[in-house]
């Protein structure tokens, strides 16, 4: 078997993991040599984190087996996994926010040690970090790191673990491009010293610039391996979906109308006090959808919840067909007739432990024929209920079962089909379609796409640039609570937006576009 | 080999029935082995304590007498739990009932035409309790102060309060040192319909209705509902959780009024030491094992009166202790707790090796 | 005011505050950890209630220590169990165990004195003041600091201990990882689980401590409400105290005054009845608990624990 000649850092086989109701992962085998950056690709919900996670010692598979440099092994707790050299940087940093650098790194490596020895320690630390460049102060508390930061220390962590394995679960999703090459970098040096790099994502761009070779998953199972100079992403696209990928909608004719949305030089804090919206404005017609593009975390949060009422606005003013809701609550800009579909669907958009009939009415309640006088007319309820599930193709065995039951595309379809119901041509929608599965997102963006031929004035603010290319006839790019430029669905480029989106580069300035835009 | 436990979807049927009856059975057993542990004869105990409790009519009237005040507080504790505001200020609320309508029977009910006496009364009393619920309310809603302390430190004051007056001011001049208030007039007592069951308990039963009607069927029920569920879809949805708040327990704090003037109208017919005596702490498992459902509220009260008097019997009759009557209740209360893992949760045993929980399936 | 005054007043304040302190410092470990045990007033009761009928009985107060420590142990052992492993609702949880520990510690109390009778009125070994030579010279301090009982000697060495032990040692490093996120802490090998149980344990054991203490040194009898809500007292001392055991120690010492106070006035024949000044603890309570809330929201992040909003509303790894 010659385990020392074995290229293979990692090897899995029939890898298969349950979880109730679904098959995560089916007789997945995955080879991994050693010292290569590669990359695990596939749609949501095709099992990559899974998978990884196995590997991290979270879950333990049900079928299959592991060989780590060629010895069979059994990991059956994140400490495991840590002993052989595999670590993991999740998606939500595992950090104790009250903690130091220092204390997060050390934490849980000398359990039966008394005094921390810090001087020793921090050292040993910073010499660790100076030879990969992971600038970070080693005395911060991680409430005060920004997010590239606290990633810094998620690696920093596992390198003095001795990882000789890390795999990093979309790692540059919260980061901006700028931090994500950065982070590339840093990869790549460890690689270089023979580390070898798993990484998941779904952003074929960060594939093909990035890995040596790349895993395709899709539900479930694991459909090929490819070298990665040796593919191309329409190649990866069609093996990630198992069809051509539509990347462009059919354009549809539409008009634009009236102004129904407008917002003037906008401003607002984040929930620590600091400015997070600066001074934003623009306007939203009728059969129109304006996206703004952006990282996750440059204001558009902030600008969702003080359009429909739920932050203070500092300054600025927002009107509806002319009515200044800037001052109003979030149930008289609901009566204004906007509706909001929010990026936290089942924090704030459903109630999961309650039916979905319970849900649907969220919004009109207190309006006949559904109320009547103080009460509420639940016969009533049921057949607004059922009309919406027919109409908007929700599947569930009844309007009486609870929220939660339903898979992720169908409670979406459940906010979708409230807040269109209830809006009057005016709607708000962030990140609509984060976490669904492919059929999900379709049937999703062609169901905005249809409201906006209608006449609808559609706001989208979304961090998935597809999803912007694909549904937008006008583009802002936010950065840093500001907007950096404004472009035409014709002219926009992915590069441009995405410098924009590092705050690299402006377009036009934005009073001008509103006095230049408007007709077409 | 490992012992997981695993949410399930859906709750199990079985178990919701279940597991109340098992937990009181197994609360019975370990209240047997207790009182076994001081030489008493446990099945001689619970025996004198269901004849004691529901035996004959004498009995029964005496359980419902103590079901009027527990239903009423423990709807009170219920709707307050439903917004998932731990109000544990019932006891207090109670006791400024009762003074409340003390004042009314022992200071005006001579300027009062005689018919008017009790209206007046059950509006004070409603009015003292939804009052002193008003401050731990205003507090968590606009200062964020934690209420499960404020509700808890205003019992003690209110209570100190009750004693205050009927030790000192309300004092009976013709007490004879016995400590309580001069006895109410004669307009200012709920009548008793069967033994000692007086109008509260149509008070009970209908305030059980009243709160169904109003969760089941109301908007505002709705609201109440979203707000507990998740509070933050409720903002979203337009419900303001601030005003809700001061409003469910400005109704909260008027029913276990509305228990204190029950209490000093109907029973004790003065203002005196017995009216606090932990029916508001009762109330909270009430509330609890009914699942905060109204009329689950009307069965477990009477039911947790059978026990109060039961145990009151078992002091009478046997010279134990009346407090294994609590001893009962919060053992039952425990094993319903951890009965309710069978309910939310499947248990399976593993091969080797640690599983985790398995979460959402979102990557 | 003399100093005799001051002495007098600061030595009441103290001894008021020791069983305060204990069951604060109980409730700190148990929360730092993650988990929120609202039984501390029904173990303190049971603490109070066995102490003082194992020591009368056995004629040994350290017996009687040991025992409702012990106590203390096994209720705030079930208490995990039942929030832990079986995942029942902390809050309710908590208030069974009150309701239950009071309920069970008023039944022994009648049935515990010599024969089967009740408890009320006897006396029996306690926890008497030493005064400790040297030290009890030192002007003013002196003679209140140490003039104490055993027990408050203990709790002088423990309040650096204990702050040690957090800040500058990997145990303590746990502890406050566990109590702000489990998950992470998890990942990286510290057991949540097992950690959660022993802390809840611990503040357990220090709530009967904290209930001896009442029973047997500061009150030296048993009353019905002996222990009349310093349980609660202590959860709002937790928050005010930021989980932090040296300023546990501050506000002890302020609880402590304010029922020293309540002697001073009631020996002093004033006019303000009984009542009234009994009111003064829970009327404190309030108070505090508006300050603090109102200061945080004002100070914004603090960077101090916010331990207690993960722990316990979003408890569910493990």
């Amino acid at each position: 078997m010659g385990e020392s000649e074995n290229s293979y850092a990692i090897q899995m086989q029939g890898v298969t993991k349950r979880f109730p109701g679904v098959v995560a992962n089916k007789e997945v085998d995955l080879s991994v040599e050693r010292g290569h950056v590669h990359a695990l690709l596939g749609e949501n919900g095709a099992g990559k984190s899974t998978l990884m996670n196995v590997l991290a010692g979270l879950y333990q598979q049900d079928e299959g087996q592991i060989f780590i440099f060629g010895e069979p092994v059994d990991i059956q707790s994140p400490k495991d996994a840590i002993e052989l050299g595999i670590g993991m940087v999740h998606q939500h940093f595992m950090l104790v926010e009250s903690l130091t650098v220092a204390e997060n790194v050390i934490l849980g490596l000398y359990p039966t040690g008394l005094v921390i020895n810090k001087k020793e320690v921090k050292q040993d630390l910073r010499d660790l970090a100076d030879s990969y460049h992971l600038n970070v102060d080693l005395d911060a508390y991680i409430w005060q790191l920004s997010v590239g930061e606290q990633q810094r220390v998620e690696i920093l962590k596992l390198l003095y673990r001795g990882a000789k394995i890390l795999i990093l679960d979309e790692p540059t999703a919260v980061l901006t491009p700028q931090e994500a090459d950065q982070l590339i970098e840093i990869l790549h040096k460890m690689a270089s010293e023979g580390k070898t790099i798993i990484f998941i994502t779904h952003k074929l761009h960060e594939v093909m610039d990035f890995s040596d070779r790349v895993s395709v998953l899709r539900d479930g199972e694991m459909i090929d391996t490819r070298v990665t100079s040796e593919t191309t992403k329409n190649e990866l696209a069609k093996l990630m979906v198992g069809r051509e990928v539509l990347f462009d909608f059919q354009e549809r004719d539409h008009e634009k109308g009236d102004v129904v949305l407008e917002v003037e030089n906008l401003k607002a804090l984040s929930d620590k006090g600091l400015p997070a919206l600066k001074g934003v404005s623009f306007e939203v017609r009728a059969g129109e959808i304006v996206a703004v593009a952006g990282v996750a975390g440059n204001g558009q949060r902030e600008l969702a919840e003080a359009i429909t009422g739920l932050r203070r606005v500092q300054d600025g003013k927002i009107w509806i067909r002319g009515k200044d809701i800037t001052k109003e609550s979030p149930w008289q800009v609901i009566k204004a007739g906007l509706s909001h579909i929010p990026g936290d669907r089942i924090g704030r958009g459903l109630v999961p432990n309650l039916p979905i009939s319970d849900n649907l009415v969220m919004k009109v309640y207190r309006k006949p024929p559904i109320s009547n006088g103080p009460f509420i007319d639940y016969q009533r309820v049921e057949g607004f209920s059922e009309r919406l599930v027919d109409a908007f193709n929700i599947i569930t065995p009844s309007v009486k079962t609870n929220a939660r039951l339903l898979s992720g595309g169908n409670q979406q379809k459940v906010v979708l089909a409230r807040e269109i119901d209830a809006s009057s041509g005016a709607l708000v929608a962030v990140n609509p379609s984060r976490g669904l599965d492919i059929g999900a997102t379709e049937a999703v963006r062609k169901t905005l796409l249809e409201q906006r031929d209608q006449g609808a004035a559609i706001l989208l603010i979304s961090g998935e640039l597809e999803e912007v290319m694909q549904l937008a006839d006008r583009i802002f790019v936010i950065y840093e609570g500001e907007f950096m430029g404004e472009l035409d669905r014709e002219e926009a480029a992915v590069e441009e937006i995405g410098l924009m989106m590092a705050g690299e580069k402006r377009e036009r300035r934005t009073d001008e576009i509103s006095q230049s835009s408007g007709g077409q | 080999m490992n012992i997981v436990l695993e949410r399930r979807l859906e709750r199990a049927r079985w178990a919701v029935v279940i597991v109340p009856i098992a937990s009181f059975l197994l609360a019975l057993i370990f209240g047997a082995v207790l009182l076994l542990a001081f030489g008493i004869n446990p099945l001689q105990a619970y025996r004198v304590m269901v004849s004691g409790s529901l035996g004959d009519q004498y009995a029964l009237t005496e359980t419902l007498v103590k079901a009027i005040p527990l239903i009423l507080t423990g709807l009170a504790v219920a709707i307050a739990f439903r917004m998932l505001f731990w109000n544990i200020g019932a006891e207090g609320q109670l006791a400024m009932g009762g003074i409340g309508a003390s004042y009314v029977a022992l200071f005006l009910s001579d300027s009062l035409p005689d018919p008017l006496t009790i209206p007046v009364m059950i509006l004070m009393g409603m009015l003292a309790g939804a009052l002193w619920a008003l401050i731990p309310a205003l507090l968590k809603a606009y200062l964020e102060v934690n209420e499960i302390l404020t509700t808890l430190m205003m019992n003690y004051i209110a209570i100190l309060l009750v004693e205050y007056l009927y030790l000192g001011p309300w004092r009976d001049p013709e007490g004879y040192g016995f400590p309580g208030s001069a006895p109410f007039p004669q307009e200012a007592l709920l009548p008793r319909l069967w033994g000692r069951v007086h109008l509260g308990i149509i008070f009970a039963v209908l305030a059980a209705f009243i709160i169904w009607l109003i969760m089941n069927r109301s908007q505002w029920g709705y609201e109440i509902r979203l707000i507990g569920e998740n509070p933050r879809a409720a903002k979203y949805a337009g419900i303001d959780a601030k005003r809700n708040m001061v409003l469910v327990m400005l109704l909260s704090g008027a029913l276990s009024g509305l228990a204190g003037m029950a209490e000093v109208s109907g029973i004790a017919r003065r203002l005196y030491q017995g009216l606090t005596v932990g029916y508001g702490f009762t109330a909270i498992i009430v509330a609890w094992m009914a699942n905060l459902n109204p009329w689950g509220v009307v069965f477990v009260g009477a039911f947790m009166g059978a026990l109060t008097v039961g145990g009151d019997q078992l002091q009478v009759a046997m010279g134990i202790p009346a407090a294994v009557s609590s001893v009962l209740q919060g053992a039952i209360l425990f094993f319903v707790l951890g009965g309710w893992v069978f309910i939310n949760y499947r248990i399976r045993i593993l091969g080797s090796g640690k599983q985790k929980q398995a979460g959402e399936v979102n990557e | 005011m003399n100093e005799a005054m001051i002495v007098s007043l600061l030595t009441i304040t103290i001894r008021a505050g020791v069983s305060l302190l204990y069951a604060t410092l109980g409730e700190i470990f148990t929360e730092r950890s993650g988990i929120l045990n609202l039984g501390v007033e029904g173990i303190m009761m049971m603490g109070a209630a066995t102490a003082f009928a194992v020591a009368f009985h056995s004629d040994s107060a350290w017996l009687g220590l040991g025992v409702a420590m012990l106590v203390g142990a096994m209720m705030s052992f079930m208490h995990a169990f039942l929030t832990i492993t079986l995942r029942a609702d902390q809050v309710v949880t908590g208030l069974a165990l009150t309701l239950f520990g009071t309920g069970l510690a008023s039944f022994m109390g009648q049935r515990l004195g010599p024969g089967g009778e009740t408890m009320v009125g006897l006396q029996g070994p306690v926890f008497p003041r030493i005064p400790i030579p040297v030290l009890e010279d030192i002007p003013i301090l002196g003679p209140s600091m140490f003039n104490q009982d055993v027990l408050a000697y203990a709790l002088y060495l423990l309040l650096p201990l204990m702050w040690f032990y957090l800040h500058k040692t990997q145990p303590g490093l746990h502890l406050r990882a566990v109590g702000d996120n489990p998950a992470a802490a998890d990942v990286l090998g510290v057991p949540v689980k097992l950690s959660r149980y022993l802390y809840t344990i611990f503040g357990g054991c220090l709530m009967g401590l904290a209930g001896a203490h009442l029973s047997m040194a500061y009150l030296q009898g048993w009353a019905q409400n002996i222990t009349g809500g310093r349980g609660w007292i202590a959860i709002a001392l937790v928050i005010f105290a930021t989980w932090n055991p040296l300023r546990a120690a501050v506000g002890a010492l302020l609880f402590g005054g304010i029922n020293a106070l309540q002697f001073r006035l009631q020996a002093a024949g004033t006019t303000i009845p009984a009542s009234f000044l009994n009111m003064m603890p829970y009327f404190f309570t309030i108070l505090v608990l508006v300050l603090i809330t109102w200061g945080e929201s004002v100070r914004k992040h603090l960077g101090a624990p916010a331990a207690l909003g993960t722990p316990y509303i979003r408890e569910e790894k493990h």
